[in-house]
């Protein structure tokens, strides 16, 4: 940045160092302390770029058919080199939870702990298979090459994973102070629709696209004027962006009719019911049920069975959902995720179960690492105790 | 160049080699040349005898058939120089295989 002298510039400057980080990585093997070697590279490659700044606009290069995007000029504009990348690092020799950990890791620059909340497991555990994963490019000699247009396809699931997760890390950042990394949310927004130019016909790639417009077409009315988390119940739903959300339904519905079931366009129809509803109250509860179970035979996620549980209590109460939450919490595999305790809490509440509603909001406050939501944890939970104290042993061994 | 074992696992026939289909033969012949034009080298290469014929010690126990007993059994191995790993894999892809698959695997260098 000091270099560069401004952000544009220098954005490009630790992509085209990424670049050669890859390819020299793959060569000789990866350095010491990469972060180090990147600033190094970048600052280099910015007082070259400094010296011939239409450099770099040249070298720019598309991943396949340069031909079909020559007429268009939004496209052109776009940094593209970052979608190459991602398929670059999205090896199939590499397992497919390292593909998208390193690419994170590596080309998004999302750090080791908040890819490691993504998969909820430990820091410790991700920073190893990070580790892992480089060894295995060293030690196999994994090339950095862009794959040709018919490796694309096997692929493709990976590239989808990394931009989903992208987004998500940015829509509701894992840790620190802000709700929102903007910055993390547009990259995403400009892979998927550049990934859109470049198969125009996967309906994953449309229900992705979807997810994201209609998902951040909210962004504006999910904290209020202090920073504060508002619920999806009370937002204002006249400052969503309304075109965002029709273009993301269009998608959905192209995509469903080409026959695409997959997780992203599933996940693309329940955001698109949601954001289509006049209120929350008239949200299609039992449609979105449908959409729901159709997700969970379509990918088996636990955090699918949560949200799922969300809606069942919409139709069949809440008591019908803590069953289901509570199979889950005993099930184990969403230890750590903090919306699990807070989606109990929240059902226990709407039961005028105050105190186990005030002890399940202190677990969830607890494993939560974003201020905004610890705020909005924060205050619940005191909301719920002055109806009913959370006792120590109570909540001690629940 | 970097080294790289390529592992033939196949199913295995009850004849071994002579119930091989000839065109498959004539396949595993022409790997050398195929690997030639790919740009890589084989170092060398061997095929087994059928796992039947293998003896395994574990622990200073010495027990019949092979040491992992699977669908598959590994029906040879052959060593090559490649660039890197994409290279060898498209090498490995020009191994006739009828039911089963190959590994690749680095080899450690000086």
């Amino acid at each position: 940045m000091r270099v560069a002298g401004e952000v544009g510039l220098a954005e490009e400057c630790v992509q085209d160092a990424y670049v050669a980080a890859l390819r020299a990585w793959a060569r000789d093997g990866i350095p010491a302390n990469p972060a180090a070697w990147l600033t190094t590279t970048a600052r280099r490659k910015a007082l070259d770029a400094l010296r011939r700044a239409e450099t770099l606009r040249a070298r720019r290069r598309l991943l396949a058919e340069p031909e079909a995007y020559e007429a268009d000029v939004a496209v052109e504009t776009v940094p593209d080199d970052r979608l190459s990348l991602v398929f670059t690092c999205c090896h199939p020799a590499l397992a497919r939870e390292a593909q998208v950990a390193l690419t994170l890791r590596l080309i998004c620059g999302v750090s080791t702990a908040d890819i490691a909340k993504a998969f909820l497991v430990s820091e410790t555990t991700m920073a190893a298979r990070i580790t892992r994963a480089k060894k295995k490019i060293t030690a196999a000699r994994i090339p950095y090459r862009v794959p040709a247009p018919e490796e694309l396809p096997e692929r493709l699931d990976a590239v989808l994973t990394v931009i989903h997760l992208l987004f998500t890390t940015g829509h509701t950042a894992p840790s620190g102070g802000r709700l929102v990394r903007s910055e993390l949310v547009d990259r995403a927004a400009d892979l998927a629709r550049m990934l859109r130019e470049l198969m125009p016909d996967e309906p994953e790639v449309r229900g992705l696209l979807a997810l994201l417009l209609v998902n951040d077409a909210r962004r504006a009315t999910r904290t209020d004027a202090d920073g504060r988390l508002v619920l999806l119940a009370e937002q204002d739903r006249s400052q969503w962006d309304s075109d965002a959300i029709e273009e993301g339904h269009r998608l959905v519905v192209e995509a469903l009719r080409a026959g695409g079931v997959g997780r992203f366009v599933l996940q693309a129809a329940i955001a698109a019911l949601h954001a289509r509803a006049p209120t929350y109250a008239d949200t299609d509860w039992p449609q979105m049920l449908v959409l729901y179970d159709a997700l969970s035979a379509a990918w088996q996620s636990p955090v699918v069975a949560l949200n799922r549980a969300v809606v069942l209590a919409m139709v069949d109460g809440p008591a019908a959902a803590l069953a289901e939450v509570a199979a889950l919490e005993h099930a184990g595999s969403l230890a750590g995720y903090h919306y699990l305790p807070a989606v109990k809490a929240d059902l226990l509440r709407r039961l005028g179960r105050h105190s186990e509603a005030a002890c399940a909001y202190r677990d969830a406050w607890e494993t939560a690492d974003n201020e905004a939501e610890r705020a909005f944890l924060a205050a619940r939970r005191a909301e719920a105790a002055s109806r009913g104290a959370c006792g120590p042993e109570e909540g001690a061994g629940d | 160049m970097a080294q790289y074992a390529v592992l033939i696992y196949e199913r295995e026939t009850p004849g071994g080699v002579a119930d091989m289909p000839p065109e498959v033969m004539e396949a595993h012949r022409r790997v050398p040349e195929r690997v030639r034009e790919l740009g890589g080298r084989i170092v060398s290469a061997y095929a087994t005898q059928p796992s039947a014929t293998a003896t395994s010690i574990r622990a200073d126990v010495i027990t019949d058939g092979p040491f992992i007993e699977s669908k598959e059994a590994l029906a040879g191995f052959f060593v090559i120089e490649a660039d890197d790993l994409d290279q060898a894999l498209a090498i490995g892809r020009v191994v006739p295989i009828m039911d089963g698959g190959v590994e690749v695997r680095p080899l450690i260098q000086e």
